[in-house]
């Protein structure tokens, strides 16, 4: 496909299309104010003091610095660098030092203030090192876009969006047209248009770049018909292009980059979509000459084209102004001052905005600035009811109902707004333009928009909130249930230690304890006696080494008691408790059935009428007593056979600790005690079940015999277990008490002397009547009696085994 | 520094102003009123002038009880316009106390009590001329024969009311055809009928209208969508029962040149304000409008139907509007009658 | 006679008919709408502050299905009473709000970390763990999952957090209403920003 028209010799008011363009609807036909900028040849601005550069000068995440406070930067050096894949690198526009990276007042509607790079030019403009790409047509395509993206090419019509990333096509994609954006439809704008009338081979140039890279089926460019001169430049520089130029009536917006491809191809983009997805893609020519220039020549966007324009300048027209230049360098350079400025605006008159102060710098997406009197931009005047007069709605270009939009945008009913597709408004500013009430639509539309947007991050944030509050409400419930379990623990431990406490086990040692400790200070006292007496000191050495004896056993048995207490009770011991408690239950239940059993049958007798509802009571009453009765069987299969288990656990003996061997015997066989007992006591209670059973005619007699039968043999074990534990420890003792025979009958004196004592304490006692105390020397002088029998026995014991009589 | 920060667009068409657009209906209404005054005398003329300042002051009063700014409301001279409206459409007899009646309730029962300019659902003028028509049926009636008009002395005496009317009425054409629908000999010997297109004069009335309404059309101040919609579908009703009966039914010609047709599309039914408002919706409703007005004038009991249809039609303005939102860009289809 | 009892046949068939069809159409086209208590704790905001007097939005939620006035939600605002009322199909309240509340302005927490001590009463007070730090560490708020709801002031034994307005930045900024019918726009004179530059 040729440039069919040879350009140069068609006067532009005959140019014939080379192929037919469309229409889109809706527009305006603003005043174009385009003369005033056109007037000169695009001049180079001065540099200014500083250079401002904000990090998001783009669309998409802002750039990343790379430098900092007094780092030396030079000319086309990249100081910031793109974050993420929708943002663009920055390059220092000339060589200089980095003032500072801050807050500065950037290019932003709101005159908020956001971080940029400050650099002070050294003057001397040195380059960093570029790489052409001279041979670019050899180059892989892949490559070229990095280049693209790497020389932080941001759309240079408005947008700003990254270049590269329209550049990069899916794989298969195939471009049916690329479409080139020369139309340049605001009033007042030049600067595409001055562009083209002085480097339109430098267009041609980055558009044959273009197309190298997406491989269009057709290129398209679009110049609108008041731009002769540019048409003229234009079709000169692509002749023998591959390239149509189409000239396009003078209509606002046909620059919108949908409405353009609207305009030369008939398609739609479609809502929230992207032109790929129609298979066109569009890139203004700006943009094409920068890719031009990043390709051929290595360098990085620094500067660009823009339009100085309104009254207020005395030289209006096009500047080649580096990035950053901050605006009030412009003003001053082409001759306006503060006080004939009543309105400051970048961009366009129709979709530029107002900013708050000159220090905001030129960026990539500036294309225009407009300082104008107020006489030019006047204040505009207040809103007026909207009168439904349709104006608007005839010159939307995206066809909406911008008064429908306009009623759902004030009365906030986000919903409706976007019913009527508020978020498709391109913010054209036609509506606003031809409304006859002077009504600010677009700012109504921005509102709106912004408001749905907050709204939509408000419910994310609100869901997150909620999510948030959910799982620390989990997590405190979790922590309070584990706090509750463990405290139940602990309360159920010393229920266990309570319940123990007044038991066999517990009960046992103390008294052990108690015993041993007794006969201790008897050993002790007879020890005194024996000294005060004068006896002979071999007695008193032996009374002594008695007196050791004995307090290592009161030792061990108090130690004893403090393991017992410490470990609780047996496990047998809860076992029996929950078997006792379900027995009680079932009791409850089984006489609780009968008792219903009879009123339904007294019920039924009497011919009541609620004798059915009785018997489904007596019914249910007797389930629930079967259910405890199966528990309680569970129970007791479980209870005895850790009550067995238990002292079995625990058979070791000890006998090199001969200190202790004493308490440890006596704590075994109470414990073994314990557990016959226990085991005994359940048997017990299991027969008097089994008896209560048969009376009762309950049909697991069977089983109860079972378990019975079960407890028996579990109780005659512990006995076995016992027995044979004691037949042990006589063993030990007569082991032990054989060696000193001597010792043995001291003991059995002391044991009688004490038992004496004792006896003497309870005759007191019961004298005072204090029966608190009567009970322990009770205790107490039976411990001793039985002390002194089993001194005695083990004296004769050893004795008779060991064949020494006594003389 | 400082500058003015207001947000694009940063220029708007210059005059903009609802006051403007309104001045341009104004004068769209100026041939019609100059017809008017040929036929049928100054009346007319005395009734708007008399209207005005009613329509001024009724919401003046009302816009300062509001505790609105009376000056910046009054200066969108829609009062002036529902005041001009009235006083065409009410007849040129009228005395000045049913133009008051008319005109204030216009303004304040129908339009601020509503919300003012914007908010009103129903064209005021019509409220208005309806509320006369039902209480004054009479008065409202009362039309002077063409070309037998009173002199301006004898107008004045009528607005004041110390002359009676009788002396000057004759029946509408639109009233006569009603009387002797069915009996062709009587029709053909009514003079008034055969006028040039349509009725006797009332076919200068119209056509005055209609110059005035294509000067609104012209001027972007209405779209063609209203009025060919009302024109087709009271011609398009008409046409085949006139084929069928013609001694029955009027022609589609007498009846877009009779009454208050031309007048009723192009300056009535288009009060924005009250109609549809995508084109669709638009073209729907001026077409419900003149199948109305065709329905009231062969079926109904009022001679003409313009302020009924008119008043039907804005109730269901909004459900058109619901249904006819158009398709917008990039989208595939549009959301008609889509729900929340 | 006969046309009163054909009169009364022909009502009752019809009840009878529309009867059915009513019935039929109710079950076939149920429409099962989420639980009334989640779609109050859907409008509410979720600040969790408990200023209703309710542990979190949720539990206000139940109780406001429960019967609880509708109207205790400070950070919500009267757009949260209306919504709610139009929800529920209740009359619109004033919002139940101490007089100096500054409804509706965004706030975050923010913890002077130099102050503070390290007690974790903050973490704890926090209803939607937004609170970093250990015991005898310093305290940090997550400001994009905080709340607003300032519950965990009032614990600070020494007074080091603030709530501290939340402030547009380019992404939350939005343009402002207009003034609306008869006003002039207020920004015609705005108020200039001083500029660090040039400060
Ligand atoms: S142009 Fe203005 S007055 Fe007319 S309908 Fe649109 S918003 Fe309303
Ligand atoms: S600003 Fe939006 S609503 Fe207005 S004309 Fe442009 S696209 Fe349509």
């Amino acid at each position: 496909m040729n440039a069919r028209i040879p350009a140069t010799t068609v006067p532009v008011g005959q140019y014939q299309n080379p192929r037919p363009i469309h229409d889109f609807r809706g527009g305006i036909h603003p005043p174009q104010n385009k003369d005033q900028s056109t007037g000169r040849p695009i001049r180079r601005a001065p540099l200014p003091e500083q250079l401002v550069l904000p990090l998001n000068m783009h669309l998409g995440a802002p750039a990343k610095a790379l430098v900092s406070a007094g780092d030396r930067v030079l000319k086309g050096q990249k100081i910031a660098e793109g974050n993420g894949a929708v943002s663009l690198p920055i390059h220092a526009p000339t060589s200089g030092t980095v003032m500072a990276v801050g807050e500065r007042p950037i290019q932003h509607p709101s005159g908020l203030h956001a971080p940029c790079i400050v650099i002070a030019p050294d003057g001397e403009e040195t380059w960093t090192e570029l790489h052409p790409l001279t041979h670019w047509r050899e180059c892989a395509p892949s490559m070229l876009v990095a280049r693209i993206r790497e020389a932080g090419i941001a759309g240079m019509g408005g947008a700003g969006f990254p270049a590269a990333v329209k550049l990069n096509l899916r794989d298969g994609q195939q471009i049916e047209e690329l479409v080139i954006n020369a139309v340049e439809c605001e009033p007042y704008i030049t600067a595409d248009d001055m562009l083209m009338r002085e480097r339109a081979e430098q267009i041609i140039a980055g558009i044959e770049k273009l197309q190298f890279l997406l491989q269009p089926k057709a290129t398209l460019v679009g110049i609108e018909d008041n731009k002769p001169e540019a048409i003229k430049a234009m079709c000169a520089a692509a002749e023998g292009k591959s390239m149509d130029i189409l000239v396009v009536p003078t209509k606002y917006p046909s620059g919108g980059e949908k409405q353009l491809i609207e305009l030369l191809t008939g398609k739609e983009v479609p809502s929230g979509g992207i032109p790929a997805q129609v298979g066109v893609v569009c890139h203004n020519i700006g943009t094409a000459v920068a890719i031009h220039r990043a390709i051929e020549f290595g360098e990085p966007l620094i500067s660009r084209i823009t339009t100085l324009t309104g009254d207020a300048f005395t030289e209006p027209g096009n500047v080649e102004v580096l990035l950053g230049t901050p605006v009030q360098s412009l003003l001053d350079y082409a001759g306006a001052t503060a006080e004939r400025i009543g309105r400051l605006i970048m961009g366009g008159p129709m979709m530029g905005f107002a900013i708050h102060t000159p220090s905001v710098p030129i960026v990539k997406t500036t294309n225009c600035i407009i300082a104008a009197s107020a006489a030019e931009l006047p204040a505009p005047p207040p809103e007026q009811p909207c009168i439904r007069c349709g104006s608007c709605a005839e010159v939307c270009p995206a066809n909406l109902l911008p008064q429908q939009l306009y009623w759902y945008s004030k009365t906030e009913d986000l919903e409706r707004a976007q019913q009527y597709n508020l978020m498709d408004c391109i913010e054209c500013g036609a509506c606003a333009y031809v409304c006859p009430s002077n009504i600010p639509l677009v700012q109504y539309y921005r509102h709106a928009k912004g408001e749905v947007r907050q709204q939509v991050a408000e419910q994310q944030k609100a869901d997150k909130a909620r999510e948030r509050f959910e799982a620390r409400k989990a997590r405190l419930e979790k922590e309070a249930a584990e706090k509750e379990a463990r405290r139940k623990a602990r309360l159920e431990a010393s229920k266990q230690k309570k319940s123990a406490a007044p038991g066999v086990d517990l009960a046992a040692l103390k008294k052990a304890s108690l015993d041993a400790s007794s006969a201790y200070k008897a050993a002790v006292k007879a020890l005194k006696a024996a000294e005060t007496e004068g006896a002979d000191p071999d007695t008193v050495a032996q009374l002594r080494t008695d007196a050791d004896n004995l307090k290592a056993k009161a030792d061990g048995a108090k130690a004893a008691v403090r393991d017992a207490k410490a470990g609780g009770a047996s496990v047998a011991d809860t076992g029996a408790d929950k078997v006792a408690e379900l027995k009680k239950a079932v009791g409850e239940a089984s006489s609780a059935y009968k008792a219903a059993v009879k009123d339904a049958k007294a019920a039924e007798e009497a011919g009541a009428e609620n004798a059915s509802e009785l018997r489904s009571h007596a019914d249910t009453l007797k389930a629930k007593a079967d259910e405890l009765k199966a528990q309680l069987r569970d129970a007791k299969a479980s209870a005895p056979a850790t009550a067995a288990t238990a002292p079995a656990s625990k058979p070791e003996k000890s006998a090199e600790q001969a200190s202790s061997e004493a308490a440890d015997r006596a704590k075994k066989m109470k414990a073994l005690k314990t557990a016959f007992n226990m085991a005994n006591k359940q048997w017990k209670e299991a027969s008097a079940s089994l008896e209560r059973a048969e009376r009762d005619g309950a049909d697991d007699i069977d089983t109860l015999k079972k378990t019975v039968d079960k407890l028996r043999f579990k109780a005659d074990k512990a006995k076995e277990a016992l027995n044979v534990l004691v037949e042990e420890a006589k063993k030990n003792i007569e082991a032990a008490s054989g060696s000193d025979l001597k010792t043995l009958k001291l003991e059995a004196g002391r044991a009688e002397a004490a038992v004496r004592a004792k006896e003497k304490e309870l005759e007191d006692a019961k004298r005072s009547g204090d029966q608190e105390n009567i009970d322990v020397i009770y205790r107490e002088r039976d411990a001793l009696r039985r002390e002194a029998t089993m001194a005695a026995s083990s004296l004769q014991s050893a004795i008779d085994e060991q064949g020494l009589k006594e003389d | 520094m400082a500058f003015i920060t207001v947000t694009s667009p940063h220029t708007t068409q210059t005059g903009n102003h609802t006051g403007a657009f309104m001045r341009q209906v104004l004068y769209a209404t100026v041939p019609g009123l100059a017809v008017l005054t040929w036929l049928f005398g100054f009346g007319t003329l005395i009734n708007l002038l008399w209207a005005i300042p009613v329509a001024l002051a009724s919401e003046a009063l009302v816009l300062k009880a509001r505790g609105r700014d009376v000056r910046f409301f009054l200066a969108d001279y829609s009062a002036v316009v529902t005041a001009v409206l009235l006083a065409l459409a009410i007849p040129p007899t009228a005395p000045w106390w049913l133009t008051l009646v008319g005109v204030s309730f216009s303004i304040v029962v129908a339009k601020q009590i509503y919300g003012g300019l914007g908010m009103n659902p129903f064209n005021p003028a019509m409220v208005g001329y309806v509320l006369l028509l039902i209480s004054f049926p009479v008065e409202m009636t009362r039309w002077i024969a063409p070309h037998e008009a009173p002199s301006l002395m004898e107008s004045v005496q009528l607005f004041l009311g110390s002359t009676s009317a009788d002396a000057f009425t004759g029946a509408t054409p639109l009233d006569t055809f009603r009387t002797w629908a069915g009996d062709a000999e009587k029709l053909a010997s009514q003079a008034i009928l055969n006028g040039k297109l349509a009725g006797q004069g009332w076919d200068w009335v119209n056509l005055a209208f209609l110059v005035g309404g294509l000067y609104l059309v012209w001027r972007k101040i209405i779209t063609w969508h209203i009025p060919v919609g009302v024109l087709a579908g009271l011609a398009l009703t008409a046409t085949p029962f006139w084929l069928y009966d013609p001694v029955r039914y009027g022609t589609p010609v007498f009846h877009l040149f009779s009454g208050a047709a031309m007048l009723g599309a192009f300056f009535i039914a288009t009060d924005p304000v009250s109609a549809a408002t995508s084109r669709l919706g638009r073209l729907i409703y001026g077409f419900l409008i003149g199948v109305l007005v065709w329905v009231i004038r062969s079926h109904g009991g009022y001679p003409d139907a313009m302020a009924f249809a008119v008043l039907l039609m804005n109730l269901s303005a909004p459900m058109i509007d619901y249904y006819t939102q158009p398709r917008t860009y990039g989208h595939k289809a549009a959301h008609r009658g889509a729900s929340r | 006679m006969t046309t009163i009892v054909i009169a009364i046949l022909a009502l009752l068939a019809l009840a009878a008919g529309f009867g059915a069809l009513l019935g039929f159409a109710s079950e076939k086209f149920k429409v099962e709408g989420d639980p009334i208590v989640d779609q109050i704790d859907a409008l509410l905001p979720q600040t969790q502050c408990g200023q209703c007097g309710h542990p979190g939005c949720r539990p206000y939620a139940e109780a406001i299905a429960a019967g609880e006035e509708h109207n205790r939600c400070p950070p919500g605002g009267e757009q949260t009473v209306v919504d709610l009322s139009e929800l529920l199909g209740r009359e619109v309240l004033p919002l139940d709000a101490e007089e100096d509340a500054d409804v509706g302005i965004k706030k975050v927490a923010y913890i002077r970390e130099d102050e503070c001590i390290g007690c974790t009463k903050c973490i704890q007070a926090c209803p939607v763990d937004a609170i970093l730090g250990a015991a005898k560490q310093m305290h940090t708020v997550i400001a994009d999952e905080c709340t607003g709801c300032d519950l965990c002031v009032e614990p600070c034994p020494v007074d080091c957090i603030d709530m501290l307005e939340v402030k547009p930045t380019l992404g939350t900024w939005i343009w402002d209403k207009p003034p609306g019918i008869g006003k002039k726009p207020d920004n015609l004179i705005p108020v200039v920003n001083v500029d660090p530059v040039e400060a």
